[in-house]
């Protein structure tokens, strides 16, 4: 085989290699999943956050309930702010959502203070998302005070489980 | 990851699900390119050696084609959502390590000494029944949370795997390292099974006990210092790869497991303070182990000065000396830059162990250092992709035994690739998916299959909609 042949096998070859090394970069590049974060800058009304989040850019009207029934600030996905799983979040599409140290739980807590099946987030009848507390140890505590009957989340209200606080919003 | 305060002079941040694609059929792009380069660099080497194409071209390609196909079509059968680059990765890998083998097979220096001549058809075999373990690990492990019942199961079979090469009459020196056992006509290197065994007890261990771990602590020079109580499990699991490594004389397992433990402590506890001990702790064992224990101090000594270790080995001077460093060494040299081409290199002159524990000094000789650092991304690539499997895992088991598995492969080819190029003494090791060796392969197959598994679960999208049992069962009777 001639030695130019060789070289440009050698060469071609080395080309090749970097060629898939790219490619695979590339792959990494556009393979976005997970959470999307969106800074919307800091334009609220002092003092009216609630007001504000109903007023600021509209919301991806993603997993709604068919049939009209979703009414207009009705939450689409929960989100943990506090504890070991910060930032996960969860597409409320009218599943129900159980929280606790279980395997099987939609969230699984890793905390020392959370029951194996400690609560769970359910839509009723109207689309309006309830937190009911499952005999849990520790207590689920909407705000301050702590759920004895189930309750009707209001939108950006802390539930807090043990070390976690997760939120419902739009 | 995100500012989610609520504070209205603040920024705010609103965070939403991106529906993941299943990425199926990039994988399948991606691996056709994972194929055929190893049969471009197969033919590239028949060429260079006998002067026309291997006669065995179009079974390889096809045994590897096939094997890959399987493969892909298990994934694309039991984890739609799986990450679409690690089994093009781990593909290209094991072909370019098949070609490389098949190469060294061609050496008459090989073949003479017994080294070489029928390993690239065994390899291929040991590839197959690699990617039948990672079949079966996608098949039946359909939930890797599954594996947490098993935490302490594991621990003991980690440790039975661990010992077993120091069971009299089973265990098997090779070269002085006791990480061998005979089993019949086979030999197993149990560690290769044992680190990912060991990865699923230190995530079950260290998800239940990381808090005592991370917030029993006092703060002192700006370091969080656990509780003395606290340091047991690190003291245990020190003390036991001490104890490898003054038994088993090896020390990358050694390093391996002690190193794993620390990456999952810290990642489990976030606390710095857990590497500066565990950095602290390996370098005292290292340095007490090698000035008593004659083995590891002759390994340490060929380390520092390969040159003279090669003399010692040609005058024949008495004791185990070994001139495969410094060969190793030289094998980098010559391959300069752009390299010799493949099939035109001289590393054969490594002798003993050119196809496993040396096989990068082949890539590194005929690839030149352009081919070796593509060959170390790939290598990061993977390691890049189980990291991000780690951050996207929903549970705290998943995400500890993600990041476990990819810090032993990374740790283990820093280990392998520092001791072939002479910058931390030489271990048994072996490289991932490129060396010669059955137990590497297939315990390297499972761990990207585990991978895999616990990457399909955390890119899956939210379960579909399920109707509500209480909203059907109950009638509301309305007045």
């Amino acid at each position: 085989m001639s030695e130019l042949t060789l070289t440009v096998m050698r060469l071609g070859f080395l080309a090749v290699l970097w060629l898939f090394v790219i490619v695979a970069v590339q792959v990494i590049r556009s393979d976005l999943f997970g959470t999307r974060v969106t800074q919307r800058g800091a334009r609220r009304d002092a003092g009216r956050p609630q007001q504000a989040a109903r007023q600021a850019a509209p919301p991806q009207q993603r997993g709604q309930q068919g049939g009209g029934r979703q009414r207009r600030n009705a939450p689409t996905k929960l989100v943990v702010t506090e504890g070991t799983l910060t930032g996960t979040t969860v597409a409320l599409q009218g599943q129900t959502i159980t929280l606790g140290r279980a395997h099987d739980s939609t969230i699984v807590l890793d905390d020392d203070y959370a029951s194996s099946r400690h609560a769970r987030i359910y839509p009723d009848r109207d689309g309006q998302w309830i937190v009911e507390d499952l005999g849990s140890t520790n207590g689920t505590y909407l705000d301050r005070s702590r759920l004895t009957t189930p309750t009707p989340i209001p939108l950006g209200a802390p539930i807090r489980i043990g070390k976690t606080v997760i939120e419902l919003r739009k | 990851m995100s500012s989610t305060t609520n504070s209205p002079t603040h920024h705010t941040s609103t965070i939403g699900a991106i529906g993941a694609p299943s990425r199926r059929n990039t994988e399948l792009a991606l691996l056709i390119f994972a194929v055929v380069i190893p049969v471009f660099a197969y033919a590239n080497v028949g060429l260079a050696i006998d002067n026309r194409v291997p006669s065995g071209l179009l079974s390889y390609g096809l045994g590897l084609g096939l094997l890959a196909g399987v493969a892909h079509l298990v994934v694309r059968k039991f984890a739609p959502y799986a990450d679409p680059l690690l089994l093009p990765l781990a593909t290209l890998l094991n072909g370019l390590g098949l070609v490389v083998i098949w190469r060294l097979d061609q050496s008459k220096l090989l073949q003479a000494i017994g080294q070489a001549g029928d390993k690239a058809p065994n390899q291929l075999m040991y590839t197959a029944m690699g990617i039948a373990l990672f079949v079966v690990a996608l098949i039946f492990l359909k939930d890797h949370r599954v594996l947490q019942r098993y935490t302490y199961i594991s621990m003991v079979t980690a440790l039975v795997l661990l010992l077993l090469p120091l069971v009299p009459g089973l265990g098997l020196p090779v070269y002085g390292a006791k990480i061998w056992i005979h089993v019949g006509s086979f030999s197993i290197q149990p560690g290769e099974f044992a680190k990912i065994v060991l990865a699923v007890f230190f995530a079950g261990y260290l998800m239940v006990k990381r808090d005592a771990l991370a917030l029993a602590s006092r703060r002192f020079m700006g370091l969080y210092l656990p509780r003395g109580r606290d340091l047991g499990p690190i003291l245990v699991v020190w003390v036991i790869s001490i104890l490898i490594l003054v038994f088993e004389t090896d020390l990358g397992t050694s390093l391996l497991f002690f190193g794993m433990f620390v990456i999952m402590l810290y990642v489990a506890t976030e606390r710095t303070s857990w590497i500066v001990f565990g950095l602290l702790m390996s370098a005292a064992g290292a340095v007490g182990v090698a000035s008593f224990e004659p083995h590891v101090h002759q390994r340490v000594q060929a380390w520092l000065n390969p040159m003279n270790e090669y003399k010692l080995s040609r005058s024949g001077a008495p004791g185990v000396h070994s001139e495969q460093l410094q060969q190793a060494l030289w094998a980098f040299g010559s391959g300069g830059t752009l390299g010799s081409g493949l099939g035109q290199g001289h590393s054969d002159l490594i002798r003993f162990a050119a196809n496993s524990d040396f096989i990068l000094a082949t890539f590194g000789e005929e690839l030149g250092l352009a081919g070796l650092m593509a060959i170390l991304l790939i290598y990061g690539l993977i390691v890049e992709r189980g990291v991000r499997t780690a951050l996207a895992a929903r549970d705290p088991f998943g995400k500890l035994l993600a990041i476990g598995l990819s810090g032993a492969f990374a740790l283990q080819v820093f280990v392998v690739s520092g001791g072939v190029m002479g910058l931390i003494p030489l271990t048994g090791m072996t490289m991932p998916f490129l060396a010669y060796g059955g137990s590497s392969v297939i315990a390297n197959w499972a761990l990207i299959g585990v991978l895999i598994r616990i990457s399909d679960t955390a890119r899956r999208p939210a379960p579909a909609p399920a109707s509500n049992p209480d909203a059907e069962m109950t009638q509301v009777v309305r007045p």
